[in-house]
């Protein structure tokens, strides 16, 4: 009976449903696959990235996640370091969804580089001035934390745990998880931070050139606050989706409040600072260089000003307000609706960053290049998607990740 | 960042008045280089042209209408973007000479130093290269031709320098004092009007020392702060404005 490797006192759906479920998700897995075969055999030209467009889909999804899973080490720095009590209720998930975040990243960048069997070069010929070799460093020794946190939770699953070796190992990884918080929190802050800073170091580039304090890049401490205000609602909204697909009630919605309000909190501090950032790039950095904040711009190539607009207001000061809010926060689809915004609005930043940064001209006799990523990007990308609700699946039918489960669901 | 200052410098002056984009110094370039033919070149943005021709208009309708063609070699920035945000070490500006390196066995091909790279002279291998049957034993013997998946580049043809540092030497001659043609790329071998200069920039006995002193000639982004190691020379001053950005009634650039 597979019942019995349940987490104690939780229904879980039929095997034969589930196998359907594994079934849809796989198909995803075998298409990403087979791009990810072409890749491997013939090189990235089955891609559609080109010598103007040498990041595009594959960097955005990567940044997009890594600052959507930030979740997971805020969360923990919290509910460790600050002991805020309530997000023991959610700690679990933002730890998966963080690993799931990370390590689908890797998978991505295995992908994405042109030699995959050297990417240890970057501890073994590391450039100490290059962004780049910080976040190698720190994104791999995080995901390795993360790897870490997750352990326990596998550990925890009903059976495994009868083993005593397992049960006490679990344990211990318990009671020393502070300390891999700690560390956690430490190595995201500066690779959240790095990501922004690869992008703010690039004089050449003067859509995302930025100065700043000391050797960081204003960008740098951008890129930080941008992900702490954004993966809260992110966990927030994961454990809703994952609540809408099995129609049960998993987190209570006061925990849910408490992530939002961070969030809102967070992303209030972020778009006042962004906002600031961009008015002292427009009149500061730009004339500089000699060029206008017009030049920066074109909709005709799609990447006008309105992606600013979106990412400034509508997906960034508005869910910052909407989140801040108590009586919004009241109202479930308002809640979730201005969650939504602030992901896609993290989204749009690092969109913009990684394509349109180099999509402008900086030549004057260069023209603007438009870039439109192919089937095996965004096959390759989904397959990532599905890794994620695969593991996912696996580990809330097996594993005991929300400690709320049993009560909410005995009251409803 | 602190650049570092070389006791030879060397530099590249094209004479936009007198090229005629022929293409012959891409050309050159490629057979030296060992650059291999292109299997589809209908996607300009996926050709690997390490001097790469742009086409310049002054913008203005007949009769009235003029172009000049600039040839695009990696600049050997001063102080350059890519190489500085290389998270392996790949690409260094740290050799008597000044010429911005790339080792190939090490890069990973991640592509940062060409998202840095303002002028779009870096080159990524998106396929295996592929040598008609035959063609292979035109190949250079002194330059290692590139796998798919990494970067490469324009090197001012640092073989070239190595073989004329070692003739030096066999001469008993000071190999940090080349002679005016020792050493130069085959794209200004090659060139049919004599429109690219070669040399070191420090040494007064070589040419292009005075050249680039001239009023006429100009570099490209220099506002960026690349300080590049290529000059350009026109006497039309829409040729030499198109060097940089402005803003309006702006001056302030080199020549302009």
């Amino acid at each position: 009976m597979s019942s019995a490797y349940w987490p104690e006192g939780v229904e879980r759906c039929s095997a034969g449903k589930f196998l359907v479920w594994l079934a849809a998700i796989s198909v995803f897995l075998a298409w990403g696959g087979y791009a990810a075969f072409q890749i491997f055999s013939n090189g990235i030209g089955v891609t559609g990235l080109d010598n103007y467009f040498g990041f595009g889909l594959w960097i955005t999804f990567d940044l997009a996640v890594i600052a959507l899973g930030a979740g997971a080490f805020f969360s923990g720095f919290l509910r460790y370091i600050i002991r805020i009590d309530e997000l023991k209720n959610v700690i679990n998930l933002a730890v998966i969804v963080g690993f799931l975040c990370y390590s689908g990243a890797m998978l991505i960048l295995v992908l994405d580089i042109g030699q995959p069997l050297r990417a240890w070069f970057g501890y073994w010929h590391p450039n100490v001035h290059s962004m780049l070799t910080e976040v190698i460093f720190c994104i791999t020794c995080y995901c390795t934390v993360l790897i870490i946190e997750y352990v326990p939770l596998i550990l925890e699953n009903r059976k495994i745990n009868q083993n005593k070796f397992c049960h006490h190992l679990a344990h211990n990884f318990h009671v020393y998880m502070p300390l891999f918080a700690g560390i956690g929190t430490f190595l995201s802050f500066f690779h959240q931070g790095s990501l922004g800073g690869m992008y703010g170091v690039l004089f050449g580039r003067p859509l995302v050139y930025r100065e700043g304090f000391f050797i960081w890049p204003w960008t740098f401490f951008l890129f930080i606050s941008s992900a702490i205000a954004c993966g809260p609602a992110f966990t927030m909204l994961c454990g809703t989706l994952m609540e809408v697909i099995t129609g049960r009630k998993l987190i209570s919605y006061k925990t849910k409040a408490l992530l939002a309000k961070i969030s809102g909190l967070l992303l209030c501090f972020y778009i006042f600072f962004k906002i600031l950032d961009t008015y002292a790039w427009a009149a500061g950095i730009l004339p500089g260089m000699g060029l206008t904040f017009d030049e920066m711009f074109s909709s005709e190539h799609g990447y006008g000003k309105g992606l600013l607009w979106a990412e400034l207001f509508w997906f960034g000061l508005l869910p910052a307000i909407m989140l801040v809010l108590p009586q919004v926060r009241k109202i479930p689809a308002l809640m979730y609706l201005a969650a939504i915004m602030a992901a896609i609005g993290v989204t749009i930043n690092r969109f913009v960053f990684t394509v349109q940064g180099l999509a402008i001209p900086v030549m004057p006799f260069d023209r603007w290049t438009t870039y439109y990523p192919n089937w095996a990007e965004w096959s390759t990308s989904l397959m990532i998607v599905a890794y994620g609700f695969l593991v996912m699946s696996l580990s809330y039918r097996y594993l005991p990740i929300f400690p709320q489960e049993v009560e909410l669901n005995k009251q409803a | 960042m602190q650049a570092i200052e070389f006791k030879v410098k060397w530099g590249m002056l094209v004479n936009l008045d007198k090229c005629t984009g022929c293409g012959a110094c891409t050309v050159a370039c490629r057979a030296e280089n060992n650059l291999s033919p292109e299997v589809e070149a209908g996607n300009k943005l996926r050709t690997n042209d390490w001097m790469n021709i742009y086409e310049l208009s002054n913008g203005e309708p007949f009769p009235h209408h003029e172009v000049a063609y600039l040839p695009r070699p990696c600049m050997q920035c001063g102080k350059p973007s890519c190489s500085t945000v290389c998270p392996v070490v790949a690409t260094t500006k740290d050799e008597e000479g000044g010429i911005v390196s790339q080792v190939y066995p090490r890069c990973i091909g991640c592509r940062y130093c060409m998202a840095a790279c303002p002028y779009h002279a870096r080159y990524f291998n998106w396929f295996d290269p592929v040598w008609p049957e035959g063609m292979e034993k035109t190949l250079t013997p002194y330059v290692s031709a590139r796998p798919r998946g990494v970067v490469e580049k324009c090197t001012f043809c640092h073989h070239r320098f190595m073989a004329a540092k070692e003739r030096a030497r066999m001469n008993d001659e000071d190999p940090t004092q080349l002679a005016e043609d020792a050493y130069i790329p085959a794209c200004a071998e090659i060139c049919p009007t004599g429109a690219i200069t070669f040399g070191d920039l420090h040494n007064p006995d070589h040419e292009i020392s005075k050249l680039v002193a001239s009023p006429n000639a100009f570099r490209l982004l220099v506002k960026l702060g690349t300080d590049p190691q290529v000059y350009y020379y026109s006497e039309r001053e829409w040729v030499r404005k198109l060097g940089d950005n402005y803003l309006k009634n702006d001056k302030g650039g080199e020549n302009v």
